[in-house]
């Protein structure tokens, strides 16, 4: 496996964890109560930082236990990286423009932090999911 | 999903008409990746022309012995390696 392709699956999973726990720590504070009294704030700092420290620590690890399979990229490797944050992208701006919406019609700020979280998360998911079907299946730059 | 290449390659036969040469050895003579010449070589990926000329030139061989491309009118290939 290509050192990129890994490194799109370990960005993708991730961001799943990273997430999944989220989501998780935010529905187990609220406990039936309303989603907006949920004092969202650090559980979302926490998750962002951790899974953006997960992935630095994991690069050295496999970089100091596994030297041989960390390659530079090449030409094709760029090109799938472009191509998969191309495809990514669309979720960044779907969440902005639903923050900037929810903004303008007054919604409370814990539905306008968690549309921007949600829309990184699909972004980055979506992004590695083509990524990795590019090594996998194929990838055309034309 | 992805477009599959109506370009084939020699690849293979050449490597292996070149003193077996591995492709590990022509990703080092060409500035890639083994996992990019593996794609080149299963048509899964199209290289630029520039890639296309360095790796003729490795086999000393003109471009299009390298890389093939049918007629208009010839049905498209299954898969780009012979």
């Amino acid at each position: 496996m290509a050192s990129e392709e890994r490194n799109a699956w370990q960005f993708g999973i991730l961001a799943i964890v990273a997430y999944t726990v989220y989501v998780a720590v935010i529905l187990g504070r609220a406990a039936g109560a309303p989603l907006v009294e949920v004092e969202f704030a650090w559980p979302m700092i926490w998750t962002i930082l951790g899974s953006i420290a997960a992935s630095i620590v994991i690069a050295i690890l496999l970089g100091t236990l596994f030297p041989r399979t960390v390659q530079k990229p090449d030409v094709r490797d760029k090109q799938i990286g472009r191509f998969g944050d191309h495809v990514g992208q669309g979720f960044v701006i779907a969440g902005a423009l639903a923050a900037m919406l929810m903004a303008i019609a007054d919604w409370d700020r814990f539905w306008i932090a968690n549309v921007i979280y949600l829309g990184f998360v699909l972004s980055a998911v979506l992004s590695s999911v083509a990524k990795i079907v590019a090594y996998r299946k194929g990838f055309q730059p034309w | 999903m992805v477009k599959p290449t109506m370009v084939t390659n020699d690849i293979r036969t050449l490597r292996f008409t070149h003193g077996e040469m591995t492709q590990a050895e022509l990703a080092d003579r060409v500035g890639m990746t083994r996992q990019t010449i593996i794609a080149i070589e299963q048509g899964r990926y199209s290289p630029s022309l520039e890639v296309a000329f360095q790796i003729a030139r490795v086999f000393g061989v003109p471009l299009d012995e390298v890389f093939q491309y049918p007629d208009a009118d010839a049905a498209p290939q299954g898969k780009a390696g012979k």
